[in-house]
C-alpha cells in the first residue's frame, strides 16, 4: 500500500476516537433532553465538577480547604493520602446523585411547566453556579487525572502496519492512543447498557415514557420528580466518565467545561433524542472534521476542525432538520 | 477661655484635615487578574506573585519610599472585554501602571491608556513592537519580547546543533491567535538567516482536541517543535507528543508555555520538556524568605501559599518588583512621594536594575541587568532555557541568559512600529 493512504486511512481510524470522545459529552445531552426536553447548557461542567471531585478524593484533598483557610487563618490542604481509584468513582458518583437531587428539590421542581427557553436559561445559570462552586470546593489549579488507563501510541498497531507500505518508504506505522481505544471500549458498554436499561427495565420505561409525555406519564403514577432525579444522576454518571476520559488527556482544570462545544455538532447531526445518534454522529464529525483539515487544512491556513465539525452538522441538517436519529416532530392546526 | 480652646481645637482638627491626604497617600497598581475560566489556573498563580510581593514592600518597608501601595483587583477571567471594563473601573483611582496578563486585553488597552497617560507594561506579551519607545510612549515590554523569545529559542537550538541549523525541520505548534502568531514572522526571517525549513500548524482555540496537529507532525518527523501556547494547549501538546513518542528535549515553548501547570497532567512523559524563560526558577532566593516572614507566616499571603517559587507565582513577581523599582526611581526623579502615571512613565523609561541591586532585593541572578530608555521600553531581551524534571518535579534552568539576535529584530520592531505610527498617525518623538 502506498503511505499515503495508509495516511488516510490512520486520520479515518483517528478520526473515528475522536468522535467517540465527543460522543461521550453529547451522550449526557442526549439524555436529559430525551427524558425533561431540557438543553442541559451545564452539561460539560457536569463533566468538570465530576472529575474535579474525583481527583479530590483520590488525592485526599479537603473540600473547601482554602476557603476555609481564609476564613479562619487554618492550613488545610489534605486529609490523608486519598482513597483508592475504584471508591472515589463510587462515592463521586454518590455526589452527583445528591447533586441531582438538590437539583431537583431546589431548582426543576420549580420550573415544571416553564418554557423551554426558561428551563435552558436555567441550565445556564446552573453552569456558572458549579463553576464556582467547584472552585470553591476544589481549587483551580490544574490537576492529574490517573485512574489507572494506559495512554500512548499503540506499538502493537505500530508495528504490524510498518510493514504495509512499500519498501524504502521510511513508512513509520499506524498511530492510535491506546487511551482512545479504552474510551471506544466504554463508550461501546455505555450504549450497550444505556439501551438495555430503557428498553427492559420499570425504571426505564419510566424514562421514556416520561420522555413521550409529561402528562400521560403523570396520568399512569410515574412520578415526575423521582425520574428527573434519575435522570439527571445518569447524566452525572456519563458527566464522569466523559470527565475522566478528557481529564486523563489535559489534566482536570476549567477548560475541560469548553468539551461541551465539541458536543454540538454531535447533538446537531445526530439528533437530540437519540443515543445511537449521538454515537453515530459524533463518529462522523470526528471522521469528517480530521478529513477536511488533512486534506484541505492546510491549503486554508489550517485549524479548521472547530468550525467545519458545525458545517457538516449543518449540511446535514439541511436533510433532516432533525438530526440524523432524532425524532420528527409534526405539529397540525 | 474657653473660646480660646475652642479655637486650638478647630486648628487641630483643620490641621488633621489637611494632613490626612499626605498621610492616606498611596501607590495605585490596579492588578486585572484572572483567577476563574479555562485560564484562571495561570493567571492566579501570577496574581498571587504580584501581590505577595507588594505586600511584602508594604509590611517589610512600609511602602515605597514610605508610601503604601494599594493594589485594587479587578476580575478579567482573560476576557478582553472585561479586561477593558476593569481598566475603565480603575483608571481613575490615580491609577500608575496596569499589567493585564494578556496579550488581547493589552491590544485594546494601547491607545486607551496612551491617551489617559497612564503607563502600560506587558511583560513578555502583548504587542512586540511597544519596545519601540518613540511610537509607544506609554508601552512597555521588558524585559523581553516574543521576538527575543523566538531568537533566543534558535539560537540554543544553534547551540545544540554547533551553530548549524541547515536541512533542519522546524515546526511551530501555535496558539490560532495574535498572540501565537506573533513569533511566525521572526522565525521566517532567522530560517532565511540558518538555513532551517519551518513548517506552522496552527492549534484553534482552546486546543483540547489536537490529534489532526500530532499526527502531521508525526508523520513530517521535524527535527525541532517550537510551542507558541497558552492554557489547556499546552497540557494537550506536552501530553501528545509523549504519546507519539517525540523526543522531550527537542521540543521547546515560549515562556507561556513552560509552568508546572503545563508539565505536570502529563506526568513522566514530560520528563526533558524545555521551555525559555526570563528570569529564575524556584525559591532558591532570600526574597522567599522575606515573603515567608512578612506575607505568608503573618496570613497575609494573596492565595494559600501552594503557589509560591512556581513559574508563573516568580513571574508575577518580578513583574510586581519591576513595577515597585520604577515607582522608585520616579519618586527619586521628580523629588515627590506621590506620582501621577507620566511620572511614573518617566520613571518606567529610566528603570535601572544591576546585578547589585538585585542582589539587594534579594534576587541575585534572579534576571538579566536591565536599562530602560526612552527608546528601548523592550529591554535586554534576553531569555534562558529551563528543562523539566519530572523526577523532582521542578524547572532547571540548563542555560544562562542568552541574548537575542538584534540584527534581525531590532529592523522588525522598527517597521511594525512605523507601521502602527502611520495609521494612527502618531509622530515619532525624539528621544535624546
Amino acid at each position: 500500500m502506498s503511505p499515503d493512504l495508509l495516511n488516510v486511512l490512520e486520520v479515518i481510524l483517528n478520526g473515528l476516537m475522536a468522535g467517540i470522545m465527543y460522543s461521550l459529552v453529547a451522550l449526557g445531552f442526549v439524555l436529559i433532553y430525551k427524558a425533561s426536553g431540557i438543553f442541559n447548557y451545564a452539561q460539560g461542567v457536569m463533566a468538570l465538577f465530576a472529575a474535579l471531585t474525583l481527583v479530590g478524593f483520590q488525592t485526599g484533598q479537603i473540600p473547601f480547604a482554602h476557603v476555609i483557610n481564609a476564613a479562619l487563618g487554618t492550613h488545610l490542604d489534605t486529609w490523608g493520602p486519598g482513597l483508592p481509584t475504584l471508591l472515589a468513582i463510587i462515592l463521586t458518583m454518590g455526589v452527583m446523585v445528591l447533586f441531582a437531587y438538590v437539583l431537583e428539590r431546589f431548582v426543576l421542581r420549580h420550573m415544571v411547566n416553564q418554557a423551554p427557553i426558561i428551563l435552558f436559561m436555567t441550565t445556564i445559570g446552573l453552569a456558572y453556579f458549579m463553576e464556582g462552586f467547584g472552585d470553591l470546593m476544589w481549587g483551580a489549579d490544574v490537576k492529574t487525572m490517573d485512574v489507572g488507563l494506559p495512554s500512548g501510541g499503540s506499538t502493537w498497531l505500530e508495528s504490524i502496519t510498518a510493514g504495509w507500505a512499500a519498501e524504502g518508504s521510511n513508512y513509520r506505522g499506524m498511530y492510535i492512543d491506546v487511551l482512545d481505544l479504552w474510551a471506544a471500549g466504554v463508550a461501546i458498554v455505555l450504549v450497550i447498557t444505556l439501551t438495555l436499561f430503557s428498553q427492559y427495565t420499570k425504571t426505564g420505561r419510566a424514562l421514556r415514557a416520561v420522555a413521550d409525555d409529561h402528562q400521560a406519564a403523570l396520568t399512569v403514577g410515574i412520578s415526575l420528580r423521582t425520574i428527573w432525579i434519575i435522570v439527571w444522576s445518569i447524566a452525572g454518571f456519563v458527566a464522569l466518565v466523559a470527565g475522566i476520559m478528557w481529564g486523563a488527556k489535559s489534566g482536570v482544570q476549567f477548560s475541560l467545561s469548553l468539551i461541551a462545544l465539541k458536543a454540538l455538532p454531535v447533538l446537531i447531526l445526530g439528533g437530540f433524542t437519540s443515543i445511537p445518534g449521538a454515537i453515530v454522529g459524533g463518529l462522523i464529525i470526528g471522521v469528517g472534521e480530521k478529513l477536511f483539515e488533512y486534506f484541505i487544512g492546510g491549503m486554508i491556513g489550517g485549524a479548521t476542525e472547530n468550525w467545519f465539525a458545525y458545517v457538516l452538522a449543518l449540511f446535514f441538517l439541511m436533510f433532516r432538520p432533525q438530526g440524523l436519529f432524532g425524532e420528527r416532530i409534526i405539529e397540525r392546526v | 477661655m474657653k473660646l480660646k480652646k475652642i479655637g486650638l481645637a478647630l486648628l487641630a482638627a483643620g490641621m488633621l484635615v489637611t494632613a490626612m491626604p499626605a498621610a492616606m497617600a498611596e501607590l495605585t497598581f490596579p492588578m486585572l487578574s484572572y483567577r476563574t475560566g479555562p485560564y484562571g489556573p495561570n493567571g492566579t498563580e501570577f496574581a498571587d506573585g504580584y501581590a505577595d510581593y507588594l505586600t511584602l514592600v508594604n509590611e517589610r518597608d512600609g511602602g515605597v519610599g514610605g508610601v503604601k501601595i494599594k493594589a485594587p483587583e479587578c476580575e478579567t477571567a482573560y476576557n478582553t472585554e472585561k479586561g477593558v471594563e476593569c481598566y475603565e473601573s480603575t483608571k481613575g483611582q490615580g491609577s500608575l501602571i496596569y499589567q493585564p496578563l494578556s496579550t488581547g486585553i493589552t491590544y485594546q488597552l494601547i491607545p486607551k491608556v496612551t491617551a489617559d497617560k497612564i503607563p502600560m507594561h506587558s511583560m513578555g506579551y502583548g504587542r512586540t513592537s511597544a519596545a519601540d519607545g518613540k511610537v509607544f510612549e506609554y508601552i512597555f515590554n521588558y524585559p523581553a519580547n516574543y521576538w527575543d523569545g523566538a531568537s533566543v529559542i534558535i539560537k540554543h537550538l544553534l547551540d545544540q546543533n554547533k551553530g548549524d541549523l541547515k536541512g533542519k525541520k522546524i515546526t511551530l505548534l501555535y496558539h490560532n491567535s495574535a498572540y501565537g502568531k506573533e513569533p511566525i514572522r521572526t522565525l521566517e526571517e532567522l530560517s532565511k538567516k540558518h538555513g532551517y525549513t519551518l513548517k506552522t500548524i496552527p492549534v484553534e482555540h482552546p486546543g483540547q482536541e489536537q490529534k489532526s496537529q500530532w499526527l502531521e507532525i508525526r508523520r513530517d518527523n521535524p527535527d525541532y517543535v517550537v510551542m507558541w501556547g497558552w492554557g489547556v494547549m499546552n497540557q494537550v501538546a506536552i501530553k501528545e507528543a509523549g504519546n507519539i513518542n517525540f523526543p522531550m528535549d527537542k521540543f521547546i515553548g515560549i515562556w507561556w508555555a513552560g509552568s508546572e501547570n503545563d508539565v505536570r497532567p502529563a506526568g513522566a512523559a514530560a520528563n526533558g520538556y524545555k521551555a525559555a524563560t526570563f528570569h529564575g526558577v524556584g525559591t532558591d532566593y532570600p526574597v522567599f524568605k522575606d515573603i515567608e516572614k512578612y506575607v505568608k507566616g503573618p496570613g497575609k499571603a494573596a492565595g494559600d501559599g501552594k503557589n509560591i517559587g512556581t513559574v508563573l507565582y516568580n513571574r508575577g513577581l518580578y513583574a510586581a518588583m519591576l513595577a515597585v523599582e520604577a515607582a522608585a526611581t520616579a519618586q527619586k526623579m521628580h523629588n515627590t512621594k506621590e506620582l501621577t502615571g507620566a511620572q511614573m512613565r518617566d520613571g518606567m523609561e529610566n528603570l535601572k536594575i544591576d546585578k547589585a541591586r538585585l542582589e539587594a532585593l534579594g534576587l541575585p541572578n534572579f534576571a538579566p541587568e536591565i536599562n530602560v530608555s526612552c527608546a528601548n521600553h523592550g529591554g535586554p531581551g534576553l531569555a534562558a532555557i529551563q528543562q523539566w524534571d519530572a523526577k523532582e518535579g521542578k524547572w532547571k534552568l540548563i542555560t544562562d541568559f542568552i541574548a537575542s539576535d538584534r540584527e534581525v529584530i531590532d529592523p522588525l520592531i522598527a517597521e511594525d512600529a512605523a507601521a502602527f505610527a502611520k495609521e494612527n498617525n502618531i509622530t515619532p518623538r525624539e528621544c535624546k
